[in-house]
């Protein structure tokens, strides 16, 4: 088979840059032309910006021509559109900021660019970072690349940052950014057959990220292989004096820690993971992951996280609760879309009404609840109290293992009509991703396998405070011996 | 706990969300399944536990009194959806 420029990953991508043997122009420009083929149908795109990353392609080839550049110069990436770009319109997939263009840019986006990469875009989200399923974008639902073998069916990519991880699993980007409050990073990349980290919070700076849930939110790399992240994580990570979260460490080499091996390594099994009804491909793929490890000298110990049952709901409380307070700047004044009204308040509610979707007001409505006067120690006091066991868990079950080993989410990616109507069950995709939000500690998902139906499943790996290397270790153990290079079916590779 | 719609209707009002009676309606459903839901959490016992606020990684700094940033009132104003000047406008607050 002839190689084609999509099958570089961003390290390839990244040598072949420095030898010279493609240039940032022809690179750039492929993966524009990809987006232009392909994305009408994906919609994963909600801006694309190709006049200003050929302007960048050009300027990167000069650097990269003297032997000059940062360590992503001339790789296309793709943003998130949850994080603030200068000059080009931020949206949060919401109507209400659906021409918001900032003056300022995002820490993180900062960083990247820093760097050297070059955005092609910015790309679709669950509105506000609300969902799990990417359909709550006021830009309209993106499609997953992936299909069942024996049906069309569209699938859904995950959320929320399900543009970010079907640009990815289609070739369009060799990277993008998401952010993770209670697994839109891990989820999305588990369902589109890609590799997410969700960083130690305070990894990563929230400044220029619009928020969610500030107490949660993370930013965090999305990409094809668990290097790619690790080049992407190196730039995006770092302390920021504007972000009053972000922790002053310094950050490692993530790369080097990919080949470190998990010889001697302590893997925690959490007994409270195998839940009710989980589907026997999904305790498969669990069980190979552990043999996996074993098999490259890892030690595999039963752990107990007694309160995983009540991560879910402890955390729609926290997060519900921090939404409503955050999304209470949208009002119609100083910036974002106005409905006129008689009155201040009529402007406000007119506004408001006009500007969110449904989970976004339903989850304004019910964070509003839990935080109002009489229920707020029923429930918020509660669910923060429940906060502190859910991260005592953790920090016992590091007391004896070093790293532990669960699936992604309860199922493979679903087509759009089987989304549940029951809110709850649309919530309990998370069950596996929420606890490590809650606690702070740092995740990643790494693609296993395929189901029966030819559809990817990921293997999540939850680690302590800052130790994000460890999980590369181990998850790199996971990547080799899954040895996942299955395509979708729809990619930029595959000619028309 | 049950949630009646007058308490969605109020939640509406607090939040400035402007929501139709079928709205309510509907609304008051979803959100009594999701609060039945969370009631789960009455049976963790919490005694003596302290509520988590943050991870309690990043430790509070102090920094020098100076300004580091402003300045720049034509970038904060310029996704207003209405202005007169330097002003953003609403309509009249005070008769």
């Amino acid at each position: 088979m002839m190689s084609s420029i999509f099958d570089h990953t961003l390290a390839s991508a990244r040598e072949a840059l420095r030898s010279r043997k493609i240039s940032a122009v022809e690179l750039v420009d492929a993966h524009i032309d990809a987006i232009e083929r392909l994305d009408d149908g994906l919609n994963s795109f909600i801006t694309r910006t190709p006049e200003q990353a050929r302007l960048a392609a050009k300027e990167a080839d000069a650097l990269l021509a003297k032997g000059e550049g940062g360590s992503l110069c001339g790789l296309p990436i793709g943003i998130k559109d949850l994080f603030a770009t200068e000059g080009v319109r931020t949206t949060a997939a919401s109507k209400i900021l659906g021409n918001f263009v900032p003056p300022y840019e995002s820490t993180v986006t900062a960083n990247l660019k820093r760097d050297g990469a070059i955005s092609l875009g910015k790309l679709n989200l669950d509105e506000f970072a609300m969902g799990s399923t990417n359909l709550t974008s006021a830009f309209g639902g993106v499609e997953n690349p992936w299909k069942r073998r024996d049906s069309d069916a569209k699938l859904v990519p995950g959320g929320s940052s399900g543009g970010s991880a079907a640009a990815v699993a289609a070739g369009l980007v060799l990277g993008a950014t998401g952010t993770d409050t209670g697994g839109s990073i891990r989820q999305p990349a588990a369902f589109c057959g890609i590799a997410g980290i969700k960083p130690t919070y305070g990894r990563c700076s929230r400044f220029g990220t619009i928020a969610f849930a500030s107490s949660l939110d993370q930013a965090g790399p999305m990409a094809r292989t668990l290097q790619d992240c690790a080049i992407l994580l190196e730039s995006m990570a770092g302390f920021d004096p504007k972000d009053s979260t972000s922790v002053n460490r310094p950050v490692p080499h993530y790369e080097a820690a990919l080949g470190r091996g998990v010889k001697g390594l302590k893997v925690g099994i959490p007994k409270e993971y195998r839940i009710d009804g989980l589907p026997a491909e999904i305790e498969a793929i669990w069980q190979q992951g552990i043999n996996w490890l074993k098999e490259a000298g890892a030690e595999v110990v039963d752990i107990s996280l007694p309160h995983t049952k009540y991560g879910l709901p402890a955390y729609y409380i926290a997060a519900l609760a921090e939404a409503s307070s955050n999304l209470a700047r949208y009002d119609g004044v100083r910036f974002g879309e106005r409905v006129s009204g008689a009155s201040l308040d009529a402007l406000y509610e007119a506004t408001r009404a006009a500007g969110f979707g449904d989970e976004v007001k339903r989850r304004i409505l019910l964070g509003t609840y839990v935080l109002s006067s009489g229920y707020y120690d029923a429930y918020y006091l509660r669910a923060q109290k429940v906060r502190t066991l859910l991260q005592r868990d953790f920090l016992k079950a590091y007391e004896t293992v070093d790293v532990i080993l669960a699936p992604t989410a309860p199922s493979g990616a679903f087509a759009w009509d089987e989304k549940p109507t029951d809110p709850v069950q649309v919530y309990l995709n998370d069950v596996f991703t929420v606890p490590a939000s809650m606690a702070g500690v740092p995740a990643l998902s790494v693609p296993a396998g395929l189901d029966g139906r030819g559809v990817p499943l990921g293997l999540q790996l939850i680690g302590r405070f800052f130790d994000e290397e460890t999980l590369l270790a181990a998850g790199s153990v996971l990547e080799q011996a899954a040895s996942f290079t299955h395509r979708p079916t729809i990619h930029a590779g595959v000619s028309a | 706990m049950s949630l009646d719609a007058k308490t969605v209707a109020k939640m509406a009002r607090l939040a400035r969300v402007g929501l139709s009676d079928e709205q309510v309606h509907t609304y008051q459903k979803e959100m009594q399944g999701i609060i039945g839901w969370v009631d789960q959490l009455n049976e963790v016992d919490v005694t003596d536990v302290p509520p988590m606020i943050g991870t309690g990684l990043a430790q509070p700094r102090l920094r020098d009194d100076q300004v580091t940033d402003g300045n720049c009132r034509d970038e904060v104003l310029s996704n207003a959806p209405d202005r007169e000047g330097p002003f953003y406008t609403v309509p009249k607050v005070v008769e």
